[in-house]
């Protein structure tokens, strides 16, 4: 049997005076894509970072790949996980070939140069976004849509088996929202990727995700198949608020609208 | 890639030019040289001094500039050389004269407070969460007042001789006789500048924001330490000696990020070549602008820094954080 992708017990982590995570226990199978939901404020992010070690001083256990997370370098920990943060409102003067080239630090050693095999990671991830045609194009200069792409294709790049995402889809249009998902679905699909996706888009949980988490006030209150959702009062537990369940006409799904 | 390869050499070359060139201007011409020492006791190691001062705080002020995430921080805005200023003040004041391992006390005065002067305003920056230009420009002004106040205070409790002193070096200035002074800066810039170089990739990654460094593998904690202990390195051992020369660090990362691009492995050794030929250059124009007389290089330096602060304020939102 192989080891869950990430496995959380009884973590708890303070910012300041303030208990952010509450007492954490969950695991993620290896392959599986979960979303992260919950209201603003819950600690979504927050369990990120935790995640990834950008925080850090919690307490209890986190383990990545059945590896306890402090057992990590910071280097190797970053061939197991990649991150992709929020793209809205993050500026970086750099161009995108340069910022999916930075992608491939834990691949290479100290001062090392670029070897082949870097740079063709680099071009399959730029391909695999579509971003190929933006390669020296300057990050500031992007649409919201194109950099959260390249910021994708940087974590593509970065090869891990594990893809952390803050919000991937919020702020784009329909039709980038598409463009990323599909991305992701490829990543999860051909080269079976662990995906967890902090998300606010309940059908995007719905429609794309295996397992959802939810979290509340920094404690797990929800965390099943996805289908399970739309069960009981679920719902209402998590957002404190009461939602419409609807059919969708072609796939037959259900689709969940906010009363 | 073959662009910026090419820039580079660019500018390597002007700044051979520049360095070359720079002893052979004065009021003695060259021919008249032979028969005076003026050209190896004074115009040689003055131009040198003026190179590595120069180099040492535009790398300094880039290394800020992409730890924090700003274009508009450098060592002066800051407040560390004003912490490395008041360091070498007090060290001269109290008449320390001990040197270890041939660093002098008062170059390790300045050091430790340019150190102590960058800590303070960091860690002011972590306890708000936050490296908006506003607070980090308000939090070196407020180091600056506090240090300058702190100097004046020094200089107001010396005699006449040392009060002179102390301001004529405080204008910020490169002449010097002989050799000793540039053995002097050598080190810490050598020992600085060879870190920052060596970690160029990991500065990228800081300057595109420290989570996503963290992300791909840099030990952001140690790194930082490092940078931050390589660039105070370099402000304090050249504020040791020639005093805080303002706005250097500021203008020239911003002229090689205009020319080079944002990409540390070429903007360093961009930064370092071109700070220092931009040194060379005001000290030679401040020996010649108003010659028999010289101005102190400091403020040439501030007269050009200032409008060109300004400037760069005008075009960006102050409250904003983007940075290129």
């Amino acid at each position: 049997m192989t080891e869950p992708a990430v496995s959380v017990e009884r973590y708890s982590l303070r910012l300041g005076d303030r208990e952010v995570l509450r007492d954490l226990t969950f695991s993620i199978p290896a392959g599986d894509w979960t979303a992260l939901i919950g209201p603003n404020g819950a600690g979504k992010t927050t369990l990120l970072k935790a995640l990834l070690r950008i925080l850090r001083g919690g307490r209890g256990g986190i383990r990545i790949a059945g590896v306890p997370l402090d057992s990590y370098s910071q280097f190797d920990l970053a061939r197991r996980l990649a991150y992709v943060p929020q793209g809205e409102g993050r500026s970086a003067p750099f161009t995108v070939r340069e910022m999916v080239e930075m992608a491939r630090y834990p691949h290479r050693g100290p001062l090392a140069p670029l070897r082949p095999e870097d740079r063709s990671e680099i071009d399959r991830a730029l391909q695999e976004t579509g971003m190929s045609g933006f390669s020296s194009r300057s990050m500031d200069a992007l649409s919201g849509g194109e950099r959260q792409k390249a910021l994708l294709a940087a974590a593509l790049a970065q090869q891990s088996e594990i893809l952390l995402l803050d919000e991937p889809t919020a702020f784009l249009d329909p039709s980038q929202q598409a463009d990323v998902l599909g991305v992701l679905g490829r990543a999860h699909r051909e080269k079976g990727m662990t995906i967890v996706a902090v998300t606010h888009d309940l059908n995007e949980a719905l429609t794309h995700a295996r397992r959802v988490i939810a979290l509340r006030e920094g404690a797990v209150v929800f965390d099943g198949p996805s289908a399970d959702l739309t069960s009981g009062d679920v719902l209402r537990r998590i957002y404190d608020h009461d939602f419409v369940i609807g059919t969708h006409p072609k796939t037959g799904r259900p689709v969940l609208f906010p009363e | 890639m073959n662009r910026k390869a090419g820039v580079l050499a660019g500018i390597a070359l002007a700044a051979a030019g520049g360095v070359l060139l720079a002893p052979a201007l004065g009021i003695v011409s060259l021919s008249d040289l032979k028969t005076v020492p003026v050209l190896w006791e004074i115009r040689v190691p003055r131009t040198l001094l003026a190179f590595l001062a120069g180099a040492g705080l535009s790398l300094a002020g880039m290394t800020f500039q992409a730890m924090f995430r700003n274009p508009l921080v450098e060592p002066f805005t800051l407040g560390v050389s004003g912490g490395a200023a008041f360091g070498a003040t007090a060290a001269i004041r109290l008449g320390w004269t001990f040197s270890v391992l041939g660093v002098s006390s008062i170059s390790l005065a300045a050091f430790v407070g340019a150190l102590a002067s960058l800590i303070l305003v960091y860690a002011l920056a972590m306890a708000r969460k936050s490296f908006s230009p506003a607070l980090l420009l308000l939090a070196g002004v407020a180091m600056s007042f506090f240090f300058w106040s702190l100097i004046l205070f020094t200089q107001y409790m010396s005699n006449f001789s040392e009060s002179f002193r102390i301001l004529r070096w405080m204008m910020g200035g490169v002449e010097t006789v002989g050799f000793n002074a540039v053995l002097d800066v050598l080190p810490f810039v050598l020992s600085g500048s060879a870190i920052i170089l060596c970690y160029s990739r990991e500065l990228n990654m800081l300057a595109a924001g420290e989570d996503l460094a963290s992300s791909r593998g840099v030990s952001v904690g140690p790194v930082r330490a490092l940078l931050f202990t390589a660039s105070t390195l370099m402000v304090g051992g050249v504020v040791a000696v020639c005093g805080p020369i303002g706005f250097v660090g500021m203008i020239c990362p911003h002229i090689c990020r205009l020319l080079i691009g944002t990409e540390h492995r070429f903007l360093a050794p961009a930064t370092l070549l071109f700070g220092g030929l931009f040194l060379v250059a005001c000290d030679t124009l401040a020996r010649l602008i108003i010659a028999p007389a010289e101005l102190p290089v400091g403020v040439l330096t501030a007269l050009l820094g200032g409008p060109f602060f300004i400037a760069l304020l005008l075009r960006r939102p102050v409250g904003g954080s983007s940075f290129t």
